[in-house]
């Protein structure tokens, strides 16, 4: 142990994480001093949570040292991290909802009388201990989570995305309240997509590039942009080629008829404002940070969700989905990140790309064999599916998987094809694969959207990029333009060359969090639904993770 | 939803909202006893000679599957389930009854001990193999059903042993008032003495912790796979004692099991605990027990088939469950 390393509160060093062929974090550290409030900062998928989820001991790194005030501590599991004082306020609440909130505090040992202060500190009033957790709004478990984490006063505390559900008034105690945490003998780590938060609150941030501690910053007023370029990193410089087709699927779209019009699509309060064309033969890439509403965006267009209002054109005629089956007929097809969402793990690579369009060739009585199996074949001959495993589908690679999902459409003929991520955990070969597949299905004359939270790849792949701020589409930018800079200021909503004034920022931040919370409890969330539980409450709606 | 929102600065809360509360938790076994209740008047009304005698023998016979619907509903609660209950109520109750086949009375009691712990041993033994193996616990526990069966019935070929006198004579009869059978009495206690402790303890709160939301309680610094196997250990010691009380009213040992495993969970059901975990209570399951039993009684007055009887229950069952799950959604929506 060196000198150096004594006065720090939390040292992180060299911390690993792989899964499978993805790389979570290659070699991530950090540095936090006592007493200070200390940024975590990155991309999508940067590791910021994975990073988080290691402190607290919720899943183990492959490598790496963790120190609390210079002595090394082994975090395996959420209670041992706990006493060696890292503690963790996650993005969904850890309240266990069929107990009320005082055996919620009697489950984590914690005192109620430091509880309550904080309850009163962060301007919660109107709380009673003895309701079920599940009865009690979203915005104010998050609280709850936090005035439970502050009242056994640990040494680290870390934030993930606090105020993300939060109504504008909580949040300014929540961040008034992490500010006095400044200059004691403990310390803060605050992940925030806000820029404004992390300017107002943290004294200094550590930025993660690609599972890589690339840089700590002071923050000061001036620092916003140093923290962009960290984030991007040497790829901010590079430009990847690709220029004649897209020049042509450009020219050809100019003329075309929209396959897909969005008119000011609105879901609850995530998405406020959505309005876009969809032409054939393009690619349209759809790039926005985490949770500001592309998720709602792309479950309206898949028909799982309906919207709250505006409307959707296919082919320039109003359609309504009540169910994916719908989108599906009109000729839009999904592809999610999540692969165990689309495919039937269990069941043949065959069965699982005939699956859609089996009711196709025949509706009634048997399948012809042998009209699927061309179909099935020419569809694994286009996407290089190694079909080695081809027995069951959970044996194939992710990115194995992943084409499999995205077969099944193309051997149904695609016409529209909504992609969620779909390279997300993905090796680069295959990767690649699926950029070209794209491409051809594209130069084939199908519309493609592409939602993807690496931004190098609107350049690989997209024709032009839509940008989504808090729930509104804030920019449209050229393939030309659309560098990683570019993309990644306006989707911090930050200007193209200057810093965002404060006023209009703040401006944006508050009347994105007045909406935000007031429905938040109001939507019964999918898996609950869909598992069928006598449970009918509705059920706060969980941030999705898209930071793996 | 709560009237009564007492602030967060109130200490204590009055005992009339600790009754209020109390009866806002316990809303479906409060219905359940209503629907007792009805089932008993309906009883009289068609069996006017039934009384004393009548309540003796509901007492007695729904002792061994009350224990067992307490056992069951421990584990359903911690968001698992057992399909071996009754084999190994069959286990329990033949080793008891061979243990104390001629032997004096006082050794019955180093044998009901010594079978209390071999049941916490045999739940002990489900409850790793369901989290080392990480096989469902549906599967685990059904594989274990064959099993503890078969040592059922290597340890007794076919129905014999004894009981105790003193063990009989501990649930036949009454106390104080002709009324208040013994068998209740003895399963009031037991039930008080064990289960009050432990949902009061930080395991019991670990056990609706986990089968609420596992990662939330993981994450909460709950023991996941400890908590999971404690469980499984005192579903064992409830269902030892219902293996005694089931030798305990007939006098012998039954190496094969009885219909306890899906009674038990049918009372489960019927007592308000939810099968995915995490809510309900054991108060709730035996009361559903005694409905069950009495529903059986009306069924032999009204003369009724004993296969139709069967059917019948089985219907009532789910309209039970149907009706209560209705106002409870009404209730929400309020």
């Amino acid at each position: 142990m060196t000198a150096a390393t004594t006065g720090l509160l939390l040292d992180a060093t060299g911390i690993t994480k792989t899964y499978g062929a993805v790389v979570a974090l290659k070699s991530a550290s950090l540095a936090v001093r006592p007493g200070e409030v200390h940024a975590l900062m990155g991309a999508n998928g940067a590791g910021k949570s994975t990073l988080v989820k290691i402190l607290t001991g919720a899943i183990r790194p492959d490598s790496g040292r963790i120190a609390v005030r210079g002595r090394e501590r082994t975090v395996h599991s959420p209670a041992e991290a706990r006493r060696g004082g890292l503690v963790s306020v996650y993005q969904e609440p850890a309240l266990i909802p069929d107990l009320d909130i005082r055996s919620n505090l009697r489950l984590t040992q914690t005192p109620l009388e430091p509880f309550r202060h904080w309850v009163r500190e962060l301007g919660l009033t109107d709380l009673d201990l003895s309701s079920l957790a599940r009865r009690v709004p979203l915005a104010s478990l998050r609280i709850v989570d936090l005035a439970r984490a502050l009242a056994i006063e640990p040494d680290v505390l870390m934030l993930d995305e606090m105020t993300a559900a939060l109504p504008a008034n909580l949040t300014e105690r929540v961040l008034e309240v992490v500010g006095r945490q400044r200059g004691g003998d403990r310390c803060v780590i605050f992940i925030s997509h806000r820029l404004i938060e992390i300017a107002a609150v943290c004294d200094r941030a550590t930025v993660l590039r690609e599972g890589e501690t690339v840089g700590v910053v002071d923050v000061t007023a001036r620092s916003e942009e140093r923290i962009v370029e960290l984030m991007l990193g040497e790829a901010a410089t590079g430009k990847p080629e690709r220029t004649s087709a897209t020049a042509a699927a450009a020219a050809r779209s100019a003329d075309a008829r929209p396959r897909l019009t969005a008119r000011s699509l609105r879901s609850g309060t995530k998405l406020h404002d959505a309005s876009f064309d969809l032409y054939p033969g393009e690619v349209l890439g759809v790039v926005a940070l985490e949770g500001q509403g592309q998720d709602e965006l792309f479950d309206i267009l898949a028909g799982s969700e309906r919207p709250s209002g505006g409307e959707l054109l296919v082919d320039a005629t109003p359609v309504s989905f009540r169910h994916p089956a719908d989108a599906i007929r009109a000729g839009l097809v999904y592809v999610a990140a999540d692969r165990a969402e689309a495919l039937l793990m269990q069941r043949s690579v065959r069965e699982n790309i005939a699956l859609p369009f089996t009711t196709r060739i025949r509706r009634w009585g048997l399948i012809d064999a042998g009209k699927e199996r061309s179909k099935v074949d020419g569809a694994i001959a286009v996407l290089q599916i190694d079909t080695r495993a081809k027995g069951e589908v959970r044996r194939l690679s992710g990115g194995n998987q992943q084409k499999v999902t995205i077969a099944r459409w193309v051997a149904g003929g695609v016409r529209t094809m909504l992609c969620f991520d779909p390279t997300r955990g993905i090796d680069i070969r295959t990767k690649d694969q699926i950029y070209v597949l794209l491409r051809d299905l594209a130069e084939a004359g199908a519309a493609v959207l592409l939602y993807t939270s690496e931004l190098k790849e609107v350049q690989l792949v997209c024709d032009r990029a839509i940008v989504i701020f808090g729930g509104r589409i804030v920019a449209e930018i050229a393939v030309a333009d659309a560098d990683e800079p570019t993309l990644l200021r306006a989707a911090y909503n930050l200007r193209p060359d200057a810093a965002m004034p404060e006023d209009v920022a703040a401006e944006v931040v508050a009347t994105e969090l007045a909406g935000e919370v007031a429905g938040a409890g109001a939507r019964v969330s999918a898996e609950r639904a869909a598992i069928g539980t006598v449970d009918v409450e509705p059920v706060e709606h969980v941030e999705p993770e898209n930071d793996r | 939803m709560t009237a009564s929102a007492a602030p967060v600065d109130a200490v204590r809360a009055r005992p009339v909202d600790v009754l209020g509360s109390w009866a806002r938790h316990n809303a479906w076994a409060i219905g359940l006893l209503g629907f007792l209740a009805l089932l008993l008047a309906y009883t009289k009304l068609i069996q006017p000679s039934y009384g004393v005698a009548g309540v003796q023998g509901l007492a007695i016979s729904a002792l061994p599957l009350a224990l067992a619907a307490v056992a069951q509903a421990i584990v359903v609660i911690s968001g698992g389930i057992d399909l071996s209950i009754g084999s190994m109520m069959a286990l329990t109750s033949v080793v008891a009854a061979v243990l104390m086949k001629g032997q004096p009375e006082e050794f019955g009691v180093v044998v009901v001990v010594a079978v209390v712990l071999l049941g916490l041993f045999l739940g002990a033994v489900n409850g790793s193999l369901v989290v080392l193996t990480r096989v469902p616990d549906i599967v685990v526990t059904l594989a274990m059903s064959f099993v503890w069966a078969g040592c059922a019935l290597l340890v007794l070929q076919s129905p014999g042993g004894a009981a105790t006198k003193w063990l009989k004579d501990l649930i036949l009869g009454s106390l104080g008032s002709a009324w208040v059978p013994k068998a209740a009495v003895v399963l009031i206690v037991i039930v008080a003495l064990v289960w009050i402790p432990v949902r009061r303890s930080r395991f019991g709160l670990s056990l609706y912790a986990i089968g609420s939301n596992r990662p939330a309680a993981f994450r909460s610094g709950v023991s996941v796979g400890r908590t999971r196997i404690l469980a499984y250990m005192l579903m064992g010691g409830f269902t030892a004692l219902a293996g005694l009380s089931l030798i305990a009213s007939t006098g012998i040992g039954t190496p094969v099991p009885g219909p306890y495993t899906l009674m038990s969970v049918a009372a489960v059901v019927l007592g308000g605990v939810s099968l995915a975990g995490g809510r309900g209570g054991v108060f709730g399951p035996i009361v559903g027990v005694v409905i069950l039993q009495i529903i059986r009684t009306d069924m032999t007055f009204l003369n009724v088939d004993p296969n139709m009887a069967v059917v019948a229950q089985g219907v009532i069952l789910i309209g039970v469950v149907m009706v209560g799950s209705l106002v409870q959604l009404r209730r929400s929506r309020a």
